[in-house]
């Protein structure tokens, strides 16, 4: 045992480091009787009797994970003890499906992606379309550059929302925060949104703590998140101590709606009934401006950079993090030939009206920007805003028994 | 799976109040014992293998309990567990095995020829009888925290040895992963196949890791002696057959796990016992023994009788539903075990099964006669 704690001794100091405070914790920590790995004695075994057997798989962890990628890897640990078998673990557990690529690893600190970039590099580079390594991503959250988008056919758009996720910095992400890392996010988070006010003048309510009329209104609102059912989540250790610290946060006029502690620290949501995506997505802007500038306040920024943008837990939500998407009716388009190559070039994707893996109802279907990485907020909500009138136009020739041919088109 | 990625080092950052887990809707015999003094004292301190005591908890913490069920809400990840963490599964181990006190010692007898009589078990009534127990191997961590080579490393173990019965054991070992769908259909038909687990209980506590990977499932040709490997425990040693004779259930039980335990030995490796917990396993509910006995009995009437409930605590036995734990009686058929795993021996637990079963159908034939049990009623065990 005390040759495997010296191996792994120099990964406690992080590399960096943003404040002294921080580097004290890890010294600090460095000295506690802690495990340099979860299981002390994995380092016995060696690298091929450990690797994961990913033969079964369809995820892109286990496209990218190479035995020797896994044997460089597994001795090291960020400086709150995120190993590689955590990363990884979720896409071990969940081989995948052949027509559906789950990412199959997750972030546990903002330092995953850093002491891991061999394994998330890759994998960030397939999932968003060759983002490479040194690529700059670009944040707008100017909402005044987005064109049009108030104007969407209210006959066939039938609700607009956009949301996104946020990371407080100096915290692990809820695969491995601890019940008092995870309660200080909550009372960070209730604090910055209670000084709220005008239109997102809101309340908060924690799960722990909701009555059952609290809690029908809020499932009669479609605002209730519950405790995740999805192996993919829950093999990445993310509904720990349900439901401590976890609660929902909405505006007065239930239009402004923010989830603290699901799947990632917070999740911001903007929506509203109809095709305003112009309005939804101001309200967006400013709300998240207002909650970032108390949130650094109080000398806790949320976790970006210039590579990566946002950083999120799931490698999938890097960038802008944002889901721009409404619910929208194309009985006919939906079941054209050339439904799916419309949206490929449109750079949208499809859901059920129940969200991610849930099936359309009705010729409904939540159509939103496939692209978080390497283009910003205005970027992807103008794509959802310019593709969406497209295809309402599109559905109403079809309707007309006409022919969309001459208006699918190039790719973005 | 919700399992815990609870080794996380900024929580020392924290003071105990803050990271002292809410159980207040708790009903489960961690939530009974943990203080906030408790878990301050412990919350600094872990395994030579790294196993925490956010670990031990977490699946209590995430599976509230039931009013009427009491479940452990801990496991252990190592031998070690038990005397690291001491302080909490003690009491733990007092409340759930009928005030077993830290100072008491555990018998073990697999001795077949002590077991009284058990081979006359009316087969009317009687449909089957079952003898399971589980088994650690010393040097490894258990299913909650084990890596993936040391689980490989226990199915090898497992598959070197269990290749060297014969005789009546001789048998053959399917591997979950490798599994055809001829084989996986023979043994779901045989009621010999185990999924991966869907109990929150389980899965909570990080047993699903890596599922499949290396469980595996070893039978003998006569399909009476059976071992699942790396399920909840590392080896869960089952010995069944059609009918009442439990006598010769238990006898190729003992035998069996005898002839493992010795050739883990020749091989340098024992299984997990101390003088103190007999056996040592995953759950502290399976402490002692590890052993349940049991049949499938047909007791229409006496399931519906007022005082049904009460014989089965005298007798010191437990219902079930013929689905094993957690499920529900189908057709009058129940499930009758032991409730007791520590501080009684293998032999007298089978024996008060033995005994309790043969009272409870005799008392079942006075109900179909339209007469009273009353005479028959035990004093308490």
């Amino acid at each position: 045992m005390g040759s495997q704690w010296l191996r792994v001794c120099p990964d406690l100091i992080p590399r960096t480091v943003t404040s002294f405070s921080c580097l004290v914790c890890s010294v600090r920590n460095a000295i506690m009787p802690f495990g340099n790995t979860h299981n002390n004695f994995k380092l016995n075994f060696k690298v091929e009797e450990e690797y994961p057997d990913l033969t079964k798989h369809n995820n892109h962890m286990a496209k990218v994970l190479t035995k020797d990628m896994y044997a460089k890897l597994r001795d090291k640990q960020t400086s709150s003890g995120f190993t590689v078998d955590d990363v990884i673990q979720t896409g071990v557990d969940n081989p995948g499906h052949p027509f559906i690529m789950t990412v199959g690893c997750v972030a546990g600190d903002e330092e995953s992606y850093e002491v891991f970039k061999d394994l998330l590099d890759p994998i960030i580079s397939d999932r968003h379309s060759g983002y490479k390594p040194t690529d700059k991503h670009k944040t707008d959250l100017n909402f005044e550059n987005l064109k049009g988008g108030d104007d969407l056919d209210p006959s066939y758009v039938l609700s607009s929302r956009v949301r996104t996720g946020r990371s407080i910095k100096g915290y692990t992400l809820p695969p491995h925060n601890s019940r008092g890392e995870r309660r200080a996010v909550e009372r960070l988070s209730v604090e910055a949104l209670n000084t709220l006010d005008g239109e997102f003048k809101g309340k908060y309510y924690p799960l722990n703590k909701m009555s059952d009329a609290e809690q029908e209104q809020l499932i009669a609102d479609h605002f209730l998140f519950d405790k995740p059912v999805s192996p993919l989540l829950l093999g990445a250790g993310m509904a720990r101590d349900w439901p401590d610290a976890r609660g929902i946060w909405h505006n007065d006029a239930k239009s402004f709606l923010v989830w603290v502690n699901e799947e990632d620290h917070l999740r911001v949501i903007s929506m509203e009934k109809g095709g305003n995506m112009k309005e939804v997505f101001r309200r967006f802007c400013v709300g998240l401006k207002r909650i970032e500038e108390t949130f650094k306040k109080h000398n806790h920024g949320f976790m970006w950079n210039e590579h990566l943008g946002y950083v999120l837990t799931c490698p999938s939500n890097l960038g802008t993090g944002l889901r721009g998407g409404v619910h929208v009716k194309l009985p006919k388009l939906s079941t054209h030939a050339k439904f799916e190559e419309i949206l490929t070039r449109l750079r949208l994707q499809k859901r059920g009206t129940g969200g991610v893996d849930t099936a359309s109802v009705g010729g409904v279907f939540d159509i939103s920007n496939a692209d978080r990485l390497g283009s910003s907020e205005v970027d992807q909500v103008q794509m959802v805003v310019d593709g969406v009138k497209l295809m309402v136009e599109m559905e109403k020739k079809l309707e007309k028994g006409e022919a969309i041919d001459s208006m699918i088109p190039a790719q973005k | 799976m919700p399992f815990g990625n609870t080794h996380n080092k900024l929580k020392m950052n924290y003071s105990a109040e803050q990271e002292y887990p809410d159980l207040s809707q708790h009903n489960n015999h961690m939530a009974k014992v943990l203080t906030p003094e408790m878990y301050a004292n412990l919350r600094d301190k872990e395994t030579p293998s790294g196993f925490t005591v956010d670990d031990v908890i977490q699946t209590g913490v995430d599976n509230p309990g039931h009013p009427f069920i009491m479940t452990v809400g801990c496991v252990a990840g190592d031998e070690e567990t038990y005397e690291v963490f001491k302080e909490l599964l003690d009491p733990i181990i007092e409340d759930r095995h009928g005030g077993y006190k830290p100072s008491d010692k555990h018998k073990t007898d697999l001795n077949p020829d002590n077991l009284v009589g058990g081979d006359d078990l009316d087969p009317n009534y009687v449909l089957s009888s079952r003898v399971r127990t589980g088994r650690s191997v010393r040097g490894f961590c258990l299913p909650p925290h084990c890596s993936r080579g040391e689980r490989r490393a226990i199915e090898n173990m497992a598959i070197e040895s269990l290749a060297s019965l014969d005789g009546d054991l001789n048998g053959q070992y399917y591997a979950l992963k490798n599994m055809t769908d001829d084989e996986q259909q023979q043994l779901i038909d045989d009621h010999f196949l185990f999924d991966k687990p869907v109990s929150p209980l389980l899965l909570a506590s990080g047993m699903g890791r890596d599922w499949p990977d290396g469980r595996g499932i070893w039978h003998n040709d006569g399909k009476t002696f059976l071992v699942w490997v790396n399920e909840e425990d590392h080896l869960r040693v089952i010995s069944m057959q059609k009918g009442g004779n439990m006598k010769e259930v238990f006898h190729r039980f003992c035998t069996g796990l005898t002839k493992i335990e010795t050739l883990f030995k020749d091989k340098g490796h024992e299984f997990m016992w101390n003088e103190h917990l007999g056996y040592v396993l995953t759950c502290p509910s399976n402490l002692g023994t590890g052993l349940r006995a049991g049949v499938h009995v047909k007791l229409p009437n006496m399931s519906k009788h007022e005082k049904f409930g009460e014989v089965l605590k005298r007798l010191r036995l437990q219902k079930r539903g013929t689905g094993g734990v957690d499920t529900a009686a189908v057709g009058g058929v129940f499930d009758i075990s032991n409730a007791d795993r520590l501080g009684f021996s293998e032999v007298e637990l089978v024996q008060m099964v033995v005994d309790g079963v043969k009272t409870l159908v005799e008392m079942e034939k006075r109900l179909e006669g339209g007469q009273s049990f009353d005479d028959l009623m035990p004093d308490q065990k």
